[in-house]
């Protein structure tokens, strides 16, 4: 098997997941200059809402098809995710639109923090499994393999991003968005009513986290009240590759990042003698981030610099 | 009756009051201009007519209180403020830009005949319509500014000092287009420095020195009044 390209499938797939979150980091970040630290947890929600359906259906309804199952955990999860993003960005982030920039900071890592503790309380501490429902045949590919599942992955993030693309450059609210981002104040003197354009971008941005936390643990076979820390924090060193703000950037930065740290992880034993296992798979997310911040740090197709908090 | 009429309008930024209780009105197909001297406050009415900072006093249009309503409310009751320095939107496209100005309207058919007329009006937008207008030099920006504020249709037209930074030609070309535009039966509240220029294409003039209104009347007059001609037009 070749392990090169078999990698590059692996980091495809995962670089897709990053890409789905990375695009809600960037968003955001693009309207307010705030970094949403709690999307990561909303990913993590997503992931928690759509097993605890799956669970439900399959008890409920064992004959039904497994990719139905999940089908309507996803379509669960997402308008979950969204309610609860329109949630977080009304109650703890609109009321300190006009406050000092740390100060929707340190509360974002505050939602953070919250989600997590919640999602223990209603899920529990232990790790909570994925059932084996979904097709797993593997197919040849250049010498590699890849299962259903993985071209599905690629596959379905794809196609979001491909219709999130449309949504931002073709339609009324993606040109709302996008002169929203440029000026709040000539945005509104436009009749753009900002609060909802705002609100708008955080739901959207919840919708694709809903699908990469069904996706991501779907992959890993299980999800954990803990998961959208790493998650969030790969995404968002993805979204900084890529430039943050930039929704393109979002996309290739999350590819990017996922094949980085896929061929790492696959190189990486042997380029050290065996002395790092491949379980160092992580730390190539935040080597990225360094090496972004310090060469470019406006990332590959950014313009803006993140200069403040 | 008049169509905006503003009463003790006073804006304060913290502690500094930039406007103190200014009157105001402008009546359905006037051309009004507002002149005094940088930093008289003159801005800042148009921004608390707009309510794009917090003011007190009472603004009406068309007989309808516009205080206290959010600014995207303002704009779609039919006042279109072209804001100092221009504000376009500089990642987007010439034609998105236009396309910004007519946010509220449904109407396609009335918004393409406007396009065309802010493309008749400033062929120069026409040809760049696909260029991302961060790269129009600044009288073409400020062409796109008055062409997006056109296509909302709107009943009156504030302008925030349209001659700043441009070269004479284009400061020509800018104030022929606000005639025309004026002599199409749109209201038009007209802030400037050139009190020269204001005073020319206006009929009636208001003078603001720190915050307060200390002259109005028509412009052909305040144009032979000494004390505005040794303050502001350099004689």
């Amino acid at each position: 098997m070749d392990i090169f390209t078999q990698q590059l499938i692996n980091g495809l797939v995962l670089g897709s997941i990053y890409a789905l979150v990375a695009l809600g980091y960037t968003m955001v970040y693009g309207i307010l200059e705030l970094i949403n630290f709690a999307h990561g947890e909303v990913t993590m929600i997503g992931a928690m809402v759509a097993l605890s359906v799956i669970g439900l259906l399959m008890g409920a309804a064992p004959d039904l098809p497994g990719l139905m199952v999940v089908l309507a955990g996803v379509l669960v999860a997402i308008p979950a995710c969204m309610l609860l993003a329109f949630a977080i960005e009304k109650m703890a982030y609109r009321p300190l639109r006009k406050a000092p920039r740390l100060a929707p900071l340190i509360t974002a890592i505050g939602v953070s923090i919250i989600l997590q503790n919640a999602a223990m309380l209603i899920w529990g501490r232990q790790y909570v499994s994925f059932p084996r429902i979904l097709p797993e045949a593997r197919h040849e590919l250049f010498g590699a393999h890849i299962t259903d599942l993985q071209i599905a992955i690629v596959a379905l993030s794809l196609l979001i991003m491909a219709g999130l693309w449309l949504l931002v450059q073709k339609t009324r609210l993606g040109r709302a968005m996008r002169a929203t981002a440029q000026s709040k104040e000539v945005a509104a003197l436009m009749g753009v009513n900002v609060d909802r354009v705002i609100s708008a971008t955080f739901v959207i941005g919840a919708a694709l986290a809903a699908v990469a936390g069904v996706l991501v643990s779907a992959y890993y076979g299980l999800a954990h009240y803990y998961m959208g820390f790493l998650l969030g924090l790969k995404a968002f060193s993805a979204a900084v590759l890529g430039g943050i703000g930039n929704i393109a950037g979002a996309m290739l930065g999350g590819l990017l990042l996922g094949v980085i740290e896929a061929l790492g992880a696959g190189y990486i034993g042997d380029l050290t003698g065996g002395f790092l296992g491949s379980h160092y798979q992580d730390v190539f997310a935040f080597f990225v981030l360094i090496l972004v911040l310090v060469l470019r740090p406006s990332g590959l197709l950014g313009e803006r610099v993140a200069s403040r908090a | 009756m008049s169509l905006l009429e503003v009463r003790q309008l006073k804006v304060a930024y913290g502690g500094i009051k930039a406007v103190r209780g200014v009157d105001l009105t402008v009546a359905e197909g006037e051309l009004v201009c507002l002149i005094g001297a940088n930093g008289a406050g003159k801005s800042s009415v148009l921004k608390g007519l707009v309510g794009l900072v917090q003011h007190g006093g009472e603004v009406r249009f068309a007989g309808e209180r516009l205080t206290g309503r959010p600014t995207h409310a303002i704009a779609a009751s039919g006042v279109s403020l072209v804001p100092e320095g221009r504000g376009i939107f500089a990642r987007l496209t010439v034609a998105e830009n236009l396309d910004m100005g007519a946010f509220v309207r449904r109407d396609r058919t009335a918004v393409n005949i406007d396009r065309q007329r802010v493309y008749e009006l400033f062929p120069r937008l026409a040809e760049r319509r696909g260029q991302m207008a961060g790269t129009l030099s600044g009288g073409e920006q400020q062409m796109l500014a008055i062409g997006r504020a056109l296509m909302s249709g709107p009943r009156m037209l504030l302008l925030d000092e349209p001659s700043m930074g441009l070269a004479p030609l284009m400061v020509q070309k800018i104030y022929e287009t606000i005639t025309r535009v004026a002599g199409e039966g749109v209201t038009i509240l007209l802030v400037e420095q050139n009190a020269n220029l204001a005073l020319h294409v206006s009929q009636r003039a208001y003078v603001m020195e720190s915050g307060e209104v200390t002259l109005h009347g028509a412009s052909a007059e305040l144009m032979s009044n000494p004390q505005i001609r040794a303050a502001y037009l350099g004689e």
